[in-house]
């Protein structure tokens, strides 16, 4: 670090603040707004700079970064294009609440609304999708900005932050000083809970004859895994997570009942419209989740723990709500309750459940199905692996028939549901997660969205499992198109429009290959487990118009599912 | 139901638009809007007019406290408040009317801030409710322009019992 009270330029200031926040890792790409930033980065070695091949990848990456270390993940990346390529991004770690703050290069304060060259209000455009944004007006400002950005997106509720820099603000000198106490008078963070609702909860869960804690993303981010074990096991609560919860409980303790919602487990839902007792822990009572907002767990008391207040009562009216620290939460809780009632009838109500209508596909008739190659790669890991879901069927077989045992071992892009946010959130677990395998699996629609980034895999030697699941359709548009509507394959057939994607991997020099049968499939995730070395990619040829079930209809009660094709039946 | 909402925001670039783009994002009505200075140097008040049931009204009041920008937000409905409102209002008149015109004035205790030979200005301050009332009686000699400031509101005098040394 330079003296102190000497005068730093505003990239120097720049580099400075994030040594500050420990940064280890940034990915971006240059341009005209930010070429001194860049030229400061050229002398320094306390982080790595991963080069993206496209913004949008970018912001992907830093999110995968920060959701799988908990760490805040940093994007930086020039003005207008730059920037508006962006968007999709961050608006995506808006809907996941995940910490990243993403640094835009901006045209030079004087040249702000005049439609300068590579000019774009993204302040303005990000407003929505951000917990907050800035646009640094002053060099002075400067550290104190960026040290209040890394705040705001890693505490209380966490969310993307994006700080906007002019050019002229990088190239004027200040002093550096990062001493400060962040005080920000409109944001304090409500972490402990009212007391009394605390003891009122443990009160109506101790007396609960059919308890059901539902665990959204808020326990991960919370690093409570543990307290929810804790609580769970301690008073014999069976657990179901949402899709951002999984990992939260490990998915093979016989208190799990895995997913519930649109493609939950029959078990899960009938048990959410059955208890008697609903904790949301960390939940947002996502429409995907509810189904028809009136019939969910409507014989239940609701009990709702969250953050942020305005995820209360938001959606679905609740009986008891604490604002707070889940984790802190938790532990109170397990605390308060003392006595713990026999449940054994609730549990076996729900073992009969699991028996009634148990999650199966079909192995007899030799071809593969993705749930084969999902339950495989459980199997294979014992679980014990990064896996990193795009969006689609694929991500909802794995959230079915991945065994998650451990908390920010499992993304997906959730909230927005963003095809293509796969593979380059793999390359941001990547620069974080060294002990275990990671390992991206995408549709192939999807795989498409960020393809470029494969080059970025390779160009670091990124030790990734690059797995593409090839239906050679967009699927999940193609079984809503199939059950609702009237079977009207509308521009989701890709067999035609798709590349040879075991060519592609090969002419970036990626070891790749394709598997057609279980038995090939078995090999090539053995093989691609084996390997250490950079990415590699294998193409699993599937069933093409292979269905996810179970399937509540969108609006329809999720107790109201349908478990197979043709066949809706109601099942209350 | 009619809400009155008092926020302290920060008064800084940006602060206002981020109080807008929730409320238009989120589908929350706004009815008026009014932003000013305060006592405090750096912090404005806004004062937004909004409607909605109870659910929505407390999703409007967490969504303001949960922008940063945001100080302190205050539902004025159920409190003891005064609330006003500015009015301009530009009026054609005939011979003979002005007379008349300056009586109804005098009824709604406004000004006459301008005139020419056809037309009159008239400033009104009032409740809202006030306002459309004097826009109905004026309405017959035929508005040219109507501009309102939108109501901006305070919480009435709090009882606090001042400490005995500073009584007289």
């Amino acid at each position: 670090m330079k003296k102190s009270g000497s005068k730093l330029s505003g990239a120097a200031i720049f580099f400075e603040s994030l040594k500050q926040e420990n940064v280890e890792v940034i990915f971006g790409i240059p341009g005209g707004a930010t070429i001194k930033i860049y030229e400061e980065l050229y002398d320094i070695d306390f982080l790595t700079h991963i080069l993206a091949k496209h913004e949008q990848g970018a912001t992907h990456m830093a999110e995968g970064y920060a959701r799988s270390t908990g760490k805040v993940g940093v994007a930086l990346v020039t003005s207008g294009p730059g920037a508006t390529n962006t968007v999709t991004g961050i608006a995506n770690a808006y809907m996941d609440s995940s910490p990243i703050v993403v640094f835009t290069g901006q045209v030079p304060t004087a040249l702000i609304g005049n439609d300068a060259f590579q000019e774009a209000d993204i302040v303005g455009i990000t407003r929505p999708i951000t917990k907050h944004n800035f646009l640094v007006r002053d060099v002075k400002d400067l550290a104190e900005t960026i040290k209040k950005a890394f705040f705001i997106a890693s505490t209380g509720r966490p969310g993307p932050v994006v700080v906007d820099l002019p050019k002229d603000v990088i190239a004027d000198t200040h002093t550096f000083d990062y001493s400060g106490k962040v005080e920000i008078r409109g944001y304090k963070p409500n972490y402990s809970g009212h007391k009394n609702q605390i003891k009122k909860a443990a009160n109506a869960i101790q007396k609960a004859k059919r308890p059901l804690l539902y665990v959204g993303g808020g326990v991960i981010m919370s690093d409570a895994a543990k307290e929810l074990t804790e609580l769970a096991r301690k008073n014999n609560i069976p657990v179901t997570m949402t899709l951002q919860g999984l990992g939260a409980f490990p998915g093979n303790d016989k208190l799990s009942l895995g997913m519930l919602g649109m493609h939950g487990m029959f078990w899960a839902n009938m048990a959410v419209n059955n208890c008697d007792v609903l904790v949301a822990l960390g939940a947002r009572f996502d429409d995907r989740v509810t189904g028809d907002i009136d019939s969910f767990a409507s014989k239940a008391y609701k009990i709702h723990v969250d953050i942020d207040p305005t995820a209360i009562e938001k959606n679905v009216l609740v009986d008891l709500p604490i604002v707070g620290d889940v984790k802190h939460i938790m532990s109170e809780l397990s605390e308060e309750i003392k006595e713990v009632p026999d449940r054994t009838k609730w549990l076996k109500q729900i073992e009969g459940w699991r028996k009634q209508c148990p999650l199966t596909y079909k192995t007899d008739d030799g071809i593969l199905r993705t749930a084969y190659v999902i339950e495989k790669i459980s199997e294979k890991t014992k679980g014990n692996a990064v896996v990193i879901s795009d969006v689609g069927q694929h991500q909802m077989w794995i959230a079915q028939f991945f065994k998650f045992t451990q908390p920010r071992t499992h993304l997906s892009s959730g909230g927005l549901g963003t095809m293509g946010f796969g593979l380059p959130a793999a390359i941001g677990v990547s620069m974080g997660i060294k002990d275990k395998p990671i390992i991206s699996i995408s549709g192939d629609g999807g795989f498409q969205m960020n393809i470029q980034e494969l080059i970025t895999a390779v160009a670091y030697k990124r030790p990734i499992k690059i797995f593409i699941i090839n239906n050679s359709f967009l699927g999940m548009v193609r079984q809503w198109q199939e059950l609702f509507h009237e079977e009207k394959y509308s521009f989701t057939d890709l067999s035609e429009a798709n590349p040879d994607f075991v060519r592609v991997g090969k002419a970036l020099g990626i070891p790749s290959y394709a598997a057609s049968s279980m038995e090939e499939a078995d090999k090539y995730i053995d093989k691609a487990l084996e390997m250490t070395d950079g990415p590699v990619l294998v193409e699993f040829r599937v069933l093409k118009e292979d269905m996810v079930f179970p399937m509540v209809p969108s609006g329809a009660s999720i107790s109201d599912m349908m478990i197979k094709r043709h066949n809706p039946i109601r099942m209350v | 139901m009619k809400h009155t909402i008092s926020i302290i925001v920060e008064n800084r670039f940006g602060a206002f638009d981020r109080i807008a783009t929730m409320f238009s994002g989120k589908g929350f009505n706004i009815q008026s809007i009014s932003i000013g200075e305060t006592e405090v140097k750096d912090l404005s008040r806004m004062t937004i007019v909004t409607s909605g049931d109870e659910v929505i009204i407390q999703q409007i009041i967490k969504q303001l406290n949960r922008l940063i920008d945001t100080i302190k937000v205050v539902d004025l409905t159920e409190s003891d408040r005064t609330e006003r409102e500015l009015m301009l209002i530009s009026l054609n008149y005939q011979k003979g009317s002005l007379e008349e015109i300056k009586n109804i004035c005098d009824i709604f205790r406004g000004n006459i801030v301008d005139i020419n030979n056809r037309s009159v200005m008239i400033e009104i301050t009032g409740p809202p409710a006030k306002m459309d009332a004097a826009v109905n009686v004026f309405a017959q000699y035929g508005i040219k322009e109507v501009a309102r400031s939108g109501t901006v509101a305070l919480k009435r005098g709090e009882q606090i019992k001042l400490p005995v040394k500073n009584q007289v």
